[in-house]
């Protein structure tokens, strides 16, 4: 894809800490185009919400982003410093973050705030900023906009509080934004509206998203591409659709093939033996090898970038057949048999 | 079918929301006083069966959670009654609540905040059952260390701090503490909620060995329908303190009959469908301080009627062993 509006190049971001140099994002790469969503999946210390703060140099010490390149549109944004960055971030690129009460201030109105975010980027008046604010709302499916300008946080409920961090963040119409965890902390009925709008809005706005998530059933029905992270690498990519149907990571199959709803109820489900890996303290080689199926002697070395014919790829010495024309199923039967 | 182990009868929990120290001056210097009151279950009938995994799914101020809390024992009921093999699970003592039986178990949501920071492992296993009886303290630690394997995780770690554990293994000590007072019933609120995909995979299946092993009689609360699908023989969808359908797991997945079910399965994102044109319920959940007349869902209805604002719909039977709470099945919405 060369329309990429946001490209992520072997990027590199370290924490030090009294044990050593961790490496929470180790050579992340990936690209967005406009109006795509991309959906950036791993567990807990994956490092996926990690590599969204570095893409908007939000990392602070003892953390730091020690290499590689957040192209937006062209431009480095890891090179960019204090006003600099501040100019793009919020303009160009915003962020959703999973708890909207980390956006909203809780003791000003939810105008006040809005009209505070137009015109650190724009010198419009007042009033130009308050209809900016409401039209804001309106797209992201708040019924009577006008009157949520007047309300504080806590006169909203959850999933108002997020559309209207996802409004704050469509302001200046940035080409891309990075949503953490946006819908996690959601009820299902408030989820699947949010998720509609998101679709929606990348469709007729043409901004791109990068979907941080733990949920694969959420990028599976939102998501265009999907990016799987692991101990702070990527460890397969793709188009979601293909990914979901024929995983050719060992971890991403083990991780789709562990979802309750793609088994008879009360079959016992494939599990990924033991338990993620502290980022202190990670195998040699490929991180995943000791839980892995599949893992032979090879997988002491760094396993290499394997890309295929269908523009995947995935970080493995011995990755899965591509399943043809297959159910999901038959991909989790195969990593059952081997386990 | 066997006896019934459980007996919920037309149980209701309020809660009431104390005046603050403003609101109280306010109501001396002769202010109008509102007590606020939370229905958190509302008039919730369910037998359960012993052997049975009785699912209840609902979202956030369903009052799941509360049930789950009454049925454990924390909580009486304001109205109505619990009968576990026909004696009440807790009473009301003046301000407390006096539980009655040490054979209904919890597991709580968060391993995190559910464990003492401060205690082995093992003495936060072995309390229970040696305050208790069960066992004596001579022979806790072997007992511990039984627990402790049974739940897959080495004995040897019983000398060990929660902070030591991962999520998966502190959720395995809580289901490990639960099991050492060697229940009939447990009572696990949201269990694999906070874990992670592949650990949620570890939990689930120590749930069903160990249902299998030891004929474990269950309530399994979760938001997450395809886990209760996998783990449940009956599920109870809640909506704003009401059941308002119960059914075998499979005929309810097969067939939802209340228009809230329909919706809540609809909205749900599945993996494997591709992109989905999302159909999502309209409207907020409404607060549970000031239901809704009538029907709790008829403003998010697409179906509702004028009888639906009136007049709210019983739970009742439609078919062998399901009930749904909604007037189409009965007498129309008009």
């Amino acid at each position: 894809m060369s329309d990429a509006i946001l490209r992520v190049n072997n990027l590199q971001t370290q924490f030090q800490t009294r044990n050593g140099v961790l490496k929470a994002v180790d050579g992340v790469s990936f690209e967005v185009g406009r109006g795509r969503i991309l959906g950036l999946v791993g567990e807990s210390g994956s490092g996926k919400s990690v590599t969204g703060y570095s893409i908007l140099g939000l990392i602070e010490a003892p953390g730091e982003v020690a290499g590689g390149e957040v192209l937006l549109k062209g431009q480095d944004l890891t090179r960019l410093k204090g006003e600099a960055m501040r100019r793009v971030r919020g303009a160009q690129i915003a962020m959703v973050f999973q708890d909207p009460m980390m956006t909203l201030n809780p003791v000003l109105k939810i105008g006040t705030q809005m009209i505070a975010a137009v015109r650190a980027h724009d010198k419009v008046s007042r009033k130009v900023a308050w209809g900016r604010a409401r039209d804001a709302l309106a797209k992201v499916g708040i019924p009577s906009p006008e009157e949520r300008l007047d309300a504080y946080p806590h006169q909203l409920s959850g999933g108002m509080r997020q559309r209207v961090a996802i409004a704050i963040a469509l302001l200046h119409s940035p080409a891309v934004i990075i949503a953490d965890e946006p819908t996690t902390a959601l009820d299902v009925s408030i989820q699947g509206q949010i998720l509609a709008e998101v679709r929606r809005l990348a469709d007729e706005t043409g901004t791109a998203f990068v979907w941080v998530t733990h949920d694969l059933a959420v990028v599976s029905s939102l998501a265009d591409d999907i990016c799987v992270m692991y101990a702070g690498r990527v460890v397969e990519t793709g188009a979601a659709a293909d990914v979901i149907a024929s995983p050719r990571h060992p971890y991403t199959a083990g991780l789709l093939a562990s979802v309750p709803a793609e088994h008879e109820p009360g079959e016992r489900l494939p599990q990924v033996p033991g338990s993620t890996p502290s980022l202190a303290d990670l195998p040699p080689g490929c991180a995943f090898a000791p839980r892995c199926f599949k893992a032979g002697p090879a997988c002491t070395t760094t396993p290499p970038v394997q890309t295929f014919a269908d523009g995947r790829s995935a970080l493995c010495h011995y990755p899965i057949e591509p399943v043809s024309c297959q159910p999901l199923s038959s991909t989790s039967t195969t990593y059952r048999s081997a386990s | 079918m066997s006896a019934a182990l459980l007996d919920i009868d037309h149980v209701s929990k309020r809660f009431v929301k104390r005046p603050s120290l403003g609101e109280r001056i306010a109501g001396l210097l002769g202010a109008g006083r509102k007590t606020e009151i939370v229905r958190a279950v509302s008039d919730v009938s369910l037998t359960v069966r012993k052997g049975e995994v009785v699912g209840l799914v609902g979202e956030s101020g369903c009052g799941k959670s509360t049930l789950g809390r009454i049925i454990a024992g924390i909580y009486a009921p304001s109205d109505g009654k619990v009968l576990f093999g026909n004696a009440p699970v807790a009473k009301e003592q003046g301000r407390r609540t006096e539980k009655l039986t040490t054979q209904v178990q919890m597991v709580h949501q968060d391993p995190f905040a559910s464990l003492n920071p401060r205690m082995r492992i093992g003495d936060t296993v072995a309390e229970g059952p040696v305050t208790h009886n069960i066992v004596k303290a001579r022979d806790a630690d072997a007992y511990v260390a039984d627990m402790l394997g049974r739940v897959g995780l080495d004995p040897s770690y019983r000398r060990r701090f929660p902070h030591q554990f991962s999520g998966g293994q502190r959720q395995r000590i809580a289901i490990a503490r639960a099991l050492a007072m060697k229940p009939d019933l447990l009572v696990l609120d949201e269990p694999v909620a906070s874990l992670d995909v592949s650990i949620q995979a570890q939990v689930l299946n120590l749930f069903m060995d160990l249902r299998q092993d030891l004929d474990l009689t269950a309530i399994f609360i979760s938001h997450d329908l395809g886990v209760v699908r996998h783990v449940s023989d009956r599920v109870a969808i809640m909506y704003l303190g009401r059941i308002v359908e119960l059914a075998p797991t499979a005929e309810l997945y097969a067939a939802p009959n209340h228009p809230y079910t329909k919706a809540l399965f609809e909205s749900v994102p599945r993996v494997g469908v591709g992109r989905k044109d999302f159909r999502p319920i309209a409207g907020e959940i409404p607060s549970p301080l000031h239901p809704p007349n009538g029907c709790h869902f008829h403003p998010r209805c697409p179906l509702a009627g004028p009888r639906c604002k009136r007049e709210a719909p019983a739970l009742s039977a439609i078919g062998p062993g399901r009930a749904s709470a909604c007037h189409l099945n009965g007498g129309g919405t008009d």
